[in-house]
């Protein structure tokens, strides 16, 4: 490749588009490094604290999308105070800046400000998409700063985010030149909307393929937008209260019926429990379908529309569907890939083991999966391990806390060493129940592929954690609460936390001096100790246990923007 | 008592909080070295059963990381319990001993209060962690952890807040709370009327020149003026015996404390302000009660004087040090 001009190494590289390939690629040499570093369009941060945004600027002039993360997993459940960190704002700073010329911008858990996203929609001319999901800190005003400066805006898909302030108004600063929308994703939102603008905003986007509505849109409305946007290929309803004697609820179903295009279908956000017939004509093109906001639906009503989605790849569902309705699924759904079951909170309705037997003989192509159940048995887990080792994501939620075997009365290391045997592809698992160390050595082990593990209530001893961190070698992230992992498992190899990109301990039995330790050793690691209530001004003993330790390696230091209640070793 | 209205309720908070206190030194003294499982689970001990047996067996003396989890623990059950419900005295004293333990080690005395308290304390214990039968303190537990129903946890199950908001704002049955199987009992059957987006009630409030500050419960007020009381009563005593010590310690026992008033207008000596969610620093009362509620972080009471030279910042500059 030495005699080859660098137009035609870049030519080359134009075909290798995942971000893997591409850093593999920049290894290579120092030629095919800087080729690769100038034609690189699309970059992803794990950690945004991991580097700094000049740096990535001045390695990646090029840069055309830039996809980041901030805070750990674990602040999706409060794990995490709320100023802990996450902003944006630097990096929308030195990107504008620069001359980079950003069209895409995608976040996730990090904290937005609506004088970012002003200044993000008047720095980039051709900015054209902006995905935030479970991101927090802007109000409308700063969704209406976005409509009315990006003049080419494709997308703007929002996410599970609580956003306080929320007035409506900002669908109308969308100008009347805008017509080039794709995906608009704002479902989340609870306030009002102005409903004029956004039909207007329908009829003028051509393109529109993936709508998402709020549950401030009414069923009314919600045929007026389709008839402007029979094309729509993915649509997620807000309000679905109606009158089935209504002419609007009869125009809406004569309405969908012309709605070939549509192969995803969410939302369904205010419901009345009764039936939902005139979804039954899209459902048999469906490949996408999420329901798992709908609390309002019965689990008949769900089993009725789930018998017409014979093509479903992908399903996310509340547990009020209970194991008979996910036994309908195994007998409908042969393409499924992709299944998540999330809690209703019904007394009556929630899944067992049952279910995921079940699906785990009728659906020969699932491999991701989230489940939250009553309870689950090692003999169902060891079937389920026996029918598909297809698995990439297993993660098991029983939501009675260390909750064993109930036929047994065993902890369920059994199970889940039989699932991380069987699934050689396991990427990414989630433990529950009663655990031992036993289930930990199993996983290092077998699990050779694991990526991310997450741990809670589980284990006995330091050997745990250490067959876990001596075992996967592909480990990138490790989250772990309420677990009995102290200094001895955390020290024994220390180099291991560079070659991941973060771990995560709380209420474990690792102390201040432990950390203290680790931090020492190991300059290139953040070690953060997060105080809550001002611990930080009380005498600081070694022996103390650490309430969140959060470490994560970067080449940049200890970082700036820290608030008080966080410590960095 | 600093900071405390005299009535005969109020005044328990302090002993409440030695009685936690005592409870935990003397599991120092008596686990000592290795107590058997058997023991650990058959103690008498203020948390959930099961599972957190590791944490509550000290191996060391300092407490802050019981404290962290008490603190934890007691606010997750708080979330149960509405300001109006009578039986929620125990929580609400329970709440506020966690943030104020420092300034009352300093000052109580102990032993005598702490049998009377031992008959006021348990069954507000009782009370408290009704999640699990008071029974099973005592009798041996199934060591397979069979519990009724056990107590809530920060972060459990671990769904985001998103989707448990979700589901408690349209008509179905799933509780805003951390755990999805509700807990049936007779004494705590409210579920808190909290703001939907008002992820944790309790903000810290600091008044320039007192160097120890104070949490406040936003779901106990409905209005700027309650509010503004509630600052009067938790600030005065601390602030009066802060002008003591800075006279010398010259303590005059005739001075009266000074009310705190005109927060809200600029009429005081000193003035509200509070940083909202995207950092900034604003004058209390501007916008509806609710909006407030929903976008406020911190509080503070600046002097007056220095009101004016507020200004905006970006970014988390840290001008809220105490």
């Amino acid at each position: 490749m030495n005699y080859f001009p660098d137009e035609v190494i870049e030519h080359v590289f134009d075909f290798v588009t995942s971000q893997k390939d591409r850093n593999a690629v920049s290894l290579v040499c120092k030629s095919w490094y800087k080729i690769e570093r100038l034609s690189r369009q699309s970059v992803f941060i794990g950690n945004c604290y991991a580097i700094s945004p000049e740096r990535v600027i001045g390695r990646f002039p090029g840069l055309k999308s830039l996809t980041l993360k901030g805070k750990p997993h674990f602040a999706d459940f409060n794990l995490l105070p709320y100023d802990w960190g996450g902003w944006v704002y630097p990096w929308v700073e030195a990107l504008a800046k620069s001359r980079v010329g950003l069209e895409e911008l995608r976040l996730k858990r990090m904290v937005v400000s609506d004088d970012c996203l002003e200044l993000l929609s008047r720095s980039f001319v051709n900015f054209k998409s902006l995905v935030l999901v479970s991101c927090e800190g802007f109000t409308t005003d700063g969704l209406a700063a976005i409509a009315a400066n990006c003049r080419y805006l494709r997308e703007l898909d929002l996410q599970e985010i609580e956003v306080d302030d929320n007035r409506g108004q900002w669908i109308s600063c969308f100008p009347d030149s805008c017509t080039s929308l794709v995906s608009l994703n704002f479902s989340c939102l609870k306030g009002e909307i102005n409903l004029t603008a956004l039909e207007r905003l329908v009829a003028r986007s051509p393109n529109l393929k993936s709508l998402r509505l709020n549950r401030a849109v009414p069923l009314d409305t919600l045929q007026k937008l389709l008839m402007r946007a029979p094309q729509l290929v993915d649509l997620g309803i807000g309000s679905f209260v109606y009158d089935p004697s209504s002419e609007a609820y009869i125009k809406l179903k004569a309405t969908l019926v012309k709605c070939k295009s549509i192969r995803s279908l969410s939302g369904f956000l205010e419901v009345v429990p009764c039936c939902l017939s005139a979804i039954h004509p899209v459902c048999q093109n469906l490949t996408s379908l999420n329901l798992s906001y709908a609390p309002g639906i019965h689990g008949n009503e769900l089993i009725k529309l789930i018998r017409f989605c014979r093509k479903l790849e992908r399903l996310w569902i509340l547990d009020s569907i209970g194991d008979r309705g996910l036994g309908v699924v195994a007998f409908t759904c042969k393409e499924l890939q992709e299944l998540r079951v999330f809690p209703s909170g019904v007394d009556n309705a929630a899944v067992t083991e049952e279910g995921l037997v079940a699906i785990s003989a009728g659906c020969p192509k699932l491999h991701s999966l989230l489940y939250f159940c009553q309870q689950m048995t090692n003999a169902a887990l060891i079937t389920v391990a026996k029918n598909n080792s297809n698995f990439t994501r297993f993660r098991l939620c029983i939501l009675d806390r260390e909750k064993p075997d109930p036929v047994t009365m065993q902890p369920l290391d059994e199970g889940f060493g039989a699932i991380v045997q069987s699934c050689k592809r396991l990427r990414r698992l989630s433990l529950s129940g009663l655990l031992t160390d036993q289930v930990f050595l199993y996983i290092g082990m077998y699990a050779e592929q694991l990526e991310m593990l997450s741990i809670a209530f589980a284990g006995n001893s330091d050997k745990g954690m250490l067959y876990v961190l001596n075992g996967c070698k592909k480990l990138r992230k490790l989250e772990i609460r309420d677990s009995p992992f102290g200094n001895t498992a955390l020290l024994t190899d220390v180099g291991k936390y560079e070659t991941m990109r973060s771990l995560w301990m709380s209420s474990c039995e690792v102390t201040l001096g432990g950390c203290q330790t680790l931090a020492k050793k190991m300059p290139r690691l953040n070690v953060e100790i997060i105080n809550e209530d001002d611990q930080m001004e009380f005498s600081l003993d070694d022996r103390q246990k650490v309430g969140k330790m959060y470490l994560y390696r970067t080449l940049v230091g200890p970082r700036k923007d820290a608030p008080d209640f966080v410590w960095t070793l | 008592m600093e900071g405390c209205s005299k009535t005969g309720e109020q005044a328990c908070p302090q002993l409440l909080d030695l009685m936690a206190k005592e409870r935990r030194e003397w599991r120092v003294m008596r686990d000592g070295e290795a107590s058997s499982s058997e023991e650990k689970k058959l103690e008498l001990r203020l948390g959930p059963p099961g599972g957190e047996d590791k944490r509550w067996s000290l191996k060391d003396s300092t407490n802050r990381e019981r404290d962290a989890h008490h603190h934890q623990y007691l606010l997750s059950l708080g979330y149960f319990s509405s300001t109006n419900n009578s039986n929620n005295n125990g929580f609400s004293f329970l709440h506020h001993h966690s943030s104020r333990s420092l300034p009352v080690m300093a000052k109580e005395s102990s032993q005598p209060c702490c049998t009377k308290v031992a008959d006021l304390q348990s069954p507000a214990e009782k009370k408290a962690f009704l999640s699990s039968a008071p029974a099973k303190n005592t009798a041996v537990p199934n060591s397979s952890q069979k519990r009724t129903a056990p107590a809530p946890v920060v972060g459990w199950p671990p769904i985001r807040s998103f989707r448990k908001n979700l589901a408690g704002a349209s008509a179905s049955k799933l509780p805003a709370s951390e755990s999805p199987n509700d807990v049936p009992s007779k004494t705590v059957n409210e579920k808190p009327a909290h703001e939907p987006g008002r992820k944790n009630p309790f903000v810290k409030i600091n008044m320039d020149g007192v160097p120890i500050g104070r949490k406040v419960d936003l779901n106990a007020y409905d209005s700027y003026e309650k509010l503004s009381a509630a600052v009067d009563e938790l600030f005065r005593g601390l602030l009066a015996a802060q002008r003591d010590s800075s006279a010398g310690g010259i303590v005059n026992k005739q001075e009266e404390e000074k009310a705190i008033t005109g927060v809200l207008d600029g009429s005081g000596e000193y003035t509200l302000v509070y940083e909202d969610n995207e950092g900034d620093r604003m004058l209390v009362g501007d916008v509806p009660w609710h909006m407030f509620v929903s976008t406020v972080k911190r509080l503070r009471l600046l002097k007056s004087s220095e009101v004016s030279a507020l200004s905006r910042e970006k970014c988390k500059t840290r001008y809220w040090l105490d």
